[in-house]
């Protein structure tokens, strides 16, 4: 293991010499002071099942690998984040672009403190949430009762989730079909359930991973505007997304990640040119 | 590795040359991401989490058998066919019955009280490494997960003391005041359960194949806690200090309880007593201390 991770930094700091890095050095003095701070920052993370088939091999080999003291070869480490450092403040929305697999939605996650570094450090102010409670609501259960579930997940109290019921429902517009397991939803519903259910809460900082505006056209516009409303309520509002067109409208501000690394910050335009023509 | 340029012209943007972003973030009131909250401010957390824990509990109990067509019933049938292998196993094939009074009675109690600290610690155990998209989405302290898992077995043993209370009349015990002490053994053993189930909640965590090995550790435990036999009359050739350490396992001690107040209608004795409630506040300030120290490392799997 201890190999591993040295051959993965020795690669990394190969790439960092080759490319030089195109950095935005305006400063973006129009906004207000510091909310995020993301400094130096490495997310190594373990997955597991990650052999190929080569590797397997039979349980004799998994004796051989024990006795020399070999690690799993389905466990691998990756390096997800090489080395992230920006500064994000009041008032900012920046978007974050990359292929996939750059470390994108691994960079949130540690922003909103979900994933521990392994070196650097996130500085934030009050806790930044990431927007989305799929993985807390159950699809055999009613689109009621994922709706207390989901509520309670992100954390509000019994008052506010009274308060709240009426409107989720009325935005998701599933209807009575809220009294129906999720499991009968189709895609769509599932997915407007889903985002009118995290979107309910208000964030200071604010996460928001791409792939949420799903459903037909309709809905797409109605979840559209709620994440403008949301950033404007937020202090700050990092969003992920593929779809470029999103970021320009909505954003001030571009990172593009590529392989865990900064490769471009600035004005949106400027970067998402470049982005393109790469 | 890093962007030094970056990071310089975001550090003159906050408005002083040569200073560190640490500095920067420190000037502005800014805190780590992630950083383990004080044992005190853990516990409020956890506290303000009530009402997800006990809703994420009743969800995954609903949730469970609602796939089966006889649904929620299951609840009662399954520690019902428990009771009756053991009984079919121990009780007819084995004839252990023989030797000690009331046997059905005495199987069944040991049965229902192991398989609660059983299926906790078992539940426990996975709470982490089995959410960890829950982890990696949402902030909560995640002592709520192996909690929420215990809250859970304790809903379902609710059911399991309505069929033991019902058997153990049909074997022709009678009620006493005594039974008032049942809910006083539970919580002691619920107490011990979290606690146990705290410390496995970690260890589940990091070491992936404990999940594999514990069916293991787990059916041991069981044999050597006297579910199908009376401790005391086994060990009666055994060195002092062996028969010491069997009497002194806290299954042991909360199945001997439950079996002085239900079946035998005496007080138990003081050294139960005493075992009884060491371990419930052994395992519960153990495990949980030892669940925290971990507590900002969860997400990573």
């Amino acid at each position: 293991m201890a190999e591993l991770i040295e051959e993965l930094s020795q690669v990394s700091l190969d790439e960092s010499q080759e490319a030089p890095q195109e950095v935005a050095t305006k400063a973006p003095e129009e906004y207000g002071t510091p909310t995020v701070i993301v400094d130096d920052l490495h997310i190594v993370y373990k997955v597991y099942g990650a052999a190929t088939e080569a590797e397997k091999g039979n349980a004799a080999n998994a004796l051989m690998r024990i006795v020399r003291r070999q690690g799993r070869p389905q466990m691998k480490e990756v390096h997800a984040v090489r080395g992230v450092t920006f500064v994000a403040h009041h008032g900012e929305a920046i978007g974050i672009i990359g292929r996939n697999g750059s470390g994108k939605s691994t960079l949130l996650r540690a922003i909103a403190g979900l994933l521990p570094p392994h070196k650097g450090a996130v500085y934030t102010d009050g806790q930044p949430s990431l927007l989305g409670v799929n993985a807390a609501l159950m699809k055999e259960l009613t689109g009621e009762r994922n709706i207390v579930l989901g509520c309670y997940a992100m954390g509000m109290s019994p008052a506010e989730v009274e308060q709240r019921y009426e409107e989720i429902v009325d935005f998701s517009g599933i209807g009575e079909f809220v009294q129906f397991p999720m499991s009968t939803y189709s895609s769509g519903m599932g997915a407007r359930l889903r985002f009118a259910i995290s979107s309910a809460k208000t964030h200071n900082v604010l996460l928001i991973d791409e792939a949420l505006a799903t459903g037909d056209r309709d809905f797409k516009r109605k979840s559209q505007e709620r994440i403008m409303q949301m950033r404007d309520a937020a202090g700050t509002v990092f969003l992920v997304a593929h779809n470029l067109d999103v970021i320009e409208e909505t954003c001030n501000r571009v990172i593009w990640l590529h392989k865990g690394k900064i490769k471009m910050e600035g004005e949106p335009g400027e970067v998402l040119e470049a982005y393109n023509k790469a | 590795m890093s962007q030094p340029e970056s990071a310089v012209a975001d550090a003159q943007a906050g408005g002083r040359a040569g200073e560190s972003l640490a500095e920067l973030a420190a000037r502005h009131g800014l805190r780590r991401a992630i950083a383990r909250p004080s044992m005190p401010a853990y516990l409020r957390q956890l506290w303000e989490r009530r009402h997800f824990i006990l809703t994420y509990a009743t969800s995954r109990n609903v949730s469970k058998y609602s796939e089966s067509a006889l649904g929620q019933l299951w609840q009662v049938l399954t520690p019902l066919l428990n009771a009756a292998v053991y009984w079919l196993m121990f009780g007819v094939i084995l004839a252990q019955s023989k030797k000690i009074d009331n046997y059905p009675a005495f199987l069944i109690t040991g049965v229902m009280v192991f398989t609660f600290t059983q299926r906790t610690v078992t539940g426990g155990s996975k709470s982490i490494s089995s959410n960890l998209s829950l982890i990696r989405a949402l902030h909560f302290p995640r002592a709520a997960l192996p909690l929420a898992y215990a809250i859970q077995e304790l809903q379902l043993l609710g059911w399991s003391m309505g069929v033991l209370f019902v058997l153990v009349l049909i074997t022709g015990v009678h009620i006493t005041w005594l039974w008032l002490l049942v809910p006083v053994t539970l919580v002691l053993q619920l107490v011990f359960n979290v606690g146990a189930s705290l410390f496995m909640a970690r260890i589940g965590a990091f070491v992936r194949d404990m999940n594999q090995l514990l069916p293991f550790v787990l059916r041991t435990w069981l044999y050597a806690s006297g579910v199908f036999y009376d401790i005391s009359d086994k060990t009666k050739g055994l060195p002092a200090a062996l028969r010491w350490a069997l009497e002194f396992n806290p299954a042991a001690a909360y199945i001997k309880f439950m079996r002085d107040v239900l079946i035998y209608g005496h007080l138990p004795e003081r050294w139960v007593w005493a075992t009884c409630i060491f371990w419930a506040v052994f395992a519960l300030i153990v495990g949980f201390w030892y669940f925290w120290r971990a507590e900002e490392r969860y997400g990573r799997g």
